[in-house]
């Protein structure tokens, strides 16, 4: 089995990946390892900014459990609530043999040469369970740090939420100030059990030397929900990712939401995919993207449905600051059969100048305005959240979008 | 308090109000008639300064200051305000967040206090969690118009339709809250605000007793007069037959 998957890996190590520029890993070093910390609050001052930036608490308050991996080093990991787990994906596969039957089994170890690198040369990452019929609804978070110049890290997240359980994570992925350029792989499969329920808030707050291409995949079994959120408001050098969600059991539910700002040089190529499997199965991806200065975004969403009664939608919204920003909206939709229904609703524009002059009329200048319509642009309700993370979520957004304004 | 004067403006090339004169003294309330595509709604863009509606001659004065040249918002904060004959939809942006916009607040929640200024226009909670105009109704355009209006308390306040696709017992509410915004329930004497209305319907009129009406007819003001005297006579005759009469008569 490993043997297996460690040479189909081998074969792949060259595999250009279908989307996004192509990136010469062999450039990234792979970093020194780290002392570990006791508390989260350790962590040296200097990074403290960069881990609240991700959504991340260093004081670990509102928070059920807490991971943080530092470039290759898990220098944190722990949980305080039961009914929940938290540990290295390398420990975890140590002490369950069974998780053997979640390695890869959501994406291909072949499917290009990141996989492959992060199969070959895996520097933890995080595992997380959610024991049957547990309930926790304050989140886990997670953080992976980058902290060192021209490294690589390489993570492989597992996260499993057992029968009638429900688990909120947020991952907010970092780089401190000091990292000129760097490549995060991520790769993170996501298991959803019947009748469970997982939110997954993610923050990038990068920076525009780092090039990032995670790769994850969502399985989900009957009455099975998955939310996920995904805010990146940082520049970035380049990013490429396209999550894709198997709703396979009966009425599995997913939503994805995104919301992306983009500026500088960003080049971000970044979508969501989902596969409607089950019976009566549901699909909405919603997102909002903003282009200005140089960004380039390609904004992806897919929607294949392949069962009765499945239902998908996609609701791609792009608005474009700078004439030398280009945004490419892609929908797509795929039926394999008649009874079901897919739709999807792309726009891609600039402020109306008519929206601007009726907030003036109402006493705002023409800057405070456009700050409005922005803001409001990029306002997606966030549902499926417990109140407490909804608002958190909120204020997170609000954060990210007070310093890119 | 708005002296306009020979006023002739351009929209995007084409000349839609001609050497236009009108004055409106503090504690007065003028009433705007016309035809469809007139100039009315120009009238009031340009008085509100919005960009694209290009003064290429006259003035106009407000409150003793020259604000030809002013930004929208040096005008408002002014005292000017207007509500919106067929405001935009703002994605995003809910109506209770505009109602705090013209409070004069950037950011706020939707408290008791705004709930309250809501219920007065029969405006339920839900409605200001809504993004503003996003799938309103016709006539609930118009009161949240109003509202936004009633907190942002202009001192000239200019009203585009307010009655339009208003069902009659919504006018009679809009009516009266006009009222009050005008200062129409305070004695003569004391009132201090002034507002212009156009209205094709007149309903409004029955609720807020307006101080003097005026005709427009392409881009110019053709005729005023009395306000029960011009609106009898464009129900009865039509607006050109209106003017006339007035030329003849004299001021009507
Ligand atoms: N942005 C524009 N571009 C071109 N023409 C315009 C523009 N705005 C207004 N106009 C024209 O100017 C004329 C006056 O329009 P305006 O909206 O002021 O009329 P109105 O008197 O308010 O009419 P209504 O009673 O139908 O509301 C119309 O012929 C209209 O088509
Ligand atoms: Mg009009």
């Amino acid at each position: 089995m490993k043997e297996d998957r460690i040479e189909r890996a081998e074969r792949a190590r060259a595999k250009k990946a279908a989307l996004g520029e192509d990136i010469a890993i062999e450039d990234y070093g792979t970093g020194k390892e780290h002392d570990a910390l006791t508390s989260l609050d350790e962590i040296p001052e200097e990074y403290k900014q960069n881990l609240l930036d991700a959504g991340i608490e260093p004081s670990e308050r509102e928070r059920s459990g807490s991971f943080l991996q530092r470039d290759r080093s898990v220098i944190f990991s722990k949980v305080k609530y039961p009914g929940l787990e938290l540990m290295s994906t390398t420990d975890a596969i140590e002490k369950y043999g069974w998780l053997k039957e979640y390695l890869w089994k959501a994406i291909p170890v072949d499917q290009d040469k990141y996989t492959a690198e992060v199969e070959l040369d895996q520097t933890h990452g995080y595992f997380i369970r959610s024991e049957a019929g547990s309930k926790v609804t304050m989140p886990v978070q997670s953080c992976l740090f980058i902290t060192s110049d021209k490294i690589r890290q390489n993570v492989h997240n597992i996260v499993i939420a057992e029968e009638n359980s429900e688990l909120h994570l947020i991952t907010g992925c970092a780089v401190s100030h000091s990292v000129s350029s760097a490549l995060h792989l991520g790769v993170s499969e996501f298991y959803v059990k019947k009748g469970a329920k997982i939110t997954f808030t993610m923050i990038h707050s990068w920076s525009s030397g780092v090039e990032v291409r995670p790769r994850s995949a969502v399985v989900i079994e009957d009455d099975g929900t998955y939310v996920s959120n995904y805010i990146l408001m940082t520049p970035v050098k380049s990013l490429q990712t396209y999550p894709t969600t198997y709703c396979v059991g009966k009425n599995a539910r997913a939503t994805s939401q995104s919301i992306v700002y983009a500026s500088g040089d960003t080049k971000i190529d970044v979508g969501s995919r989902a596969v409607l499997q089950g019976e009566g199965s549901k699909a909405e991806i919603i997102s909002r993207a903003i282009a200005t200065d140089n960004a380039r975004i390609i904004a992806r969403g897919d929607v294949i449905g392949e069962a009765a009664n499945a239902k998908g939608h996609i609701e791609c919204r792009g608005l474009m600051l700078s004439d030398t920003a280009t945004i490419d909206s892609i929908p797509e939709l795929k039926a394999t059969r008649r009874d079901l229904e897919l739709s999807h609703e792309a726009a891609v524009g600039k402020i109306a100048e008519e929206e601007i002059q009726y907030l003036m009329a109402r006493g705002l200048s023409e800057d405070e305005a456009t700050s409005v319509i922005i803001r409001g642009f990029l306002n997606v309700d966030i549902t499926g959240l417990p109140d407490a993370l909804a608002k958190e979520t909120k204020k997170m957004f609000d954060m990210s979008l007070e310093k890119v304004m | 308090m708005l002296k306009i004067k020979n006023l002739t403006v351009e929209v995007e090339g084409k000349e839609i109000i001609r050497d236009l004169n009108l004055n409106i003294e503090s504690g007065e309330v003028h009433v705007l008639f016309g035809p469809n595509g007139c100039g009315k709604t120009t009238l009031l863009m340009t008085i509100l300064g919005f960009p694209n509606y290009k003064v290429k001659k006259g003035t106009i004065t407000f409150k003793g200051v020259d604000i030809t040249d002013f930004t929208t918002n040096e005008r408002v904060k002014l005292g000017l305000g207007m509500s919106f004959q067929h405001p935009p939809e703002i994605r995003g942006v809910k109506l209770g967040d505009m109602v705090n916009i013209a409070l004069g607040k950037k950011e706020g929640e939707i408290d008791e206090s705004m709930i309250e200024l809501a219920k007065r226009l029969n405006i339920a909670v839900e409605f200001l969690n809504r993004d503003v105009n996003l799938g309103f109704s016709g006539g609930e355009v118009k009161r949240s118009e109003i509202l936004q209006l009633l907190a942002q308390a202009p001192d000239f306040i200019m009203f585009d339709e307010p009655d339009s696709g208003v069902d009659v017992e919504n006018i009679e509410l809009i009516g009266k809250i006009m009222c009050e915004l005008l200062d129409r329930n305070k004695l003569p004497s004391k009132r201090e605000r002034s507002g212009l209305i156009i209205t094709h319907s007149g309903f409004v009129m029955h609720y807020i007793k307006a101080d003097r009406a005026h005709v427009m007819l392409n881009g110019r003001i053709a005729c005023s007069g009395m306000p029960d005297e011009i609106t009898k006579r464009i129900m009865e005759d039509g607006f050109e037959r209106c003017v006339e009469l007035c030329s003849v008569k004299g001021a009507c």
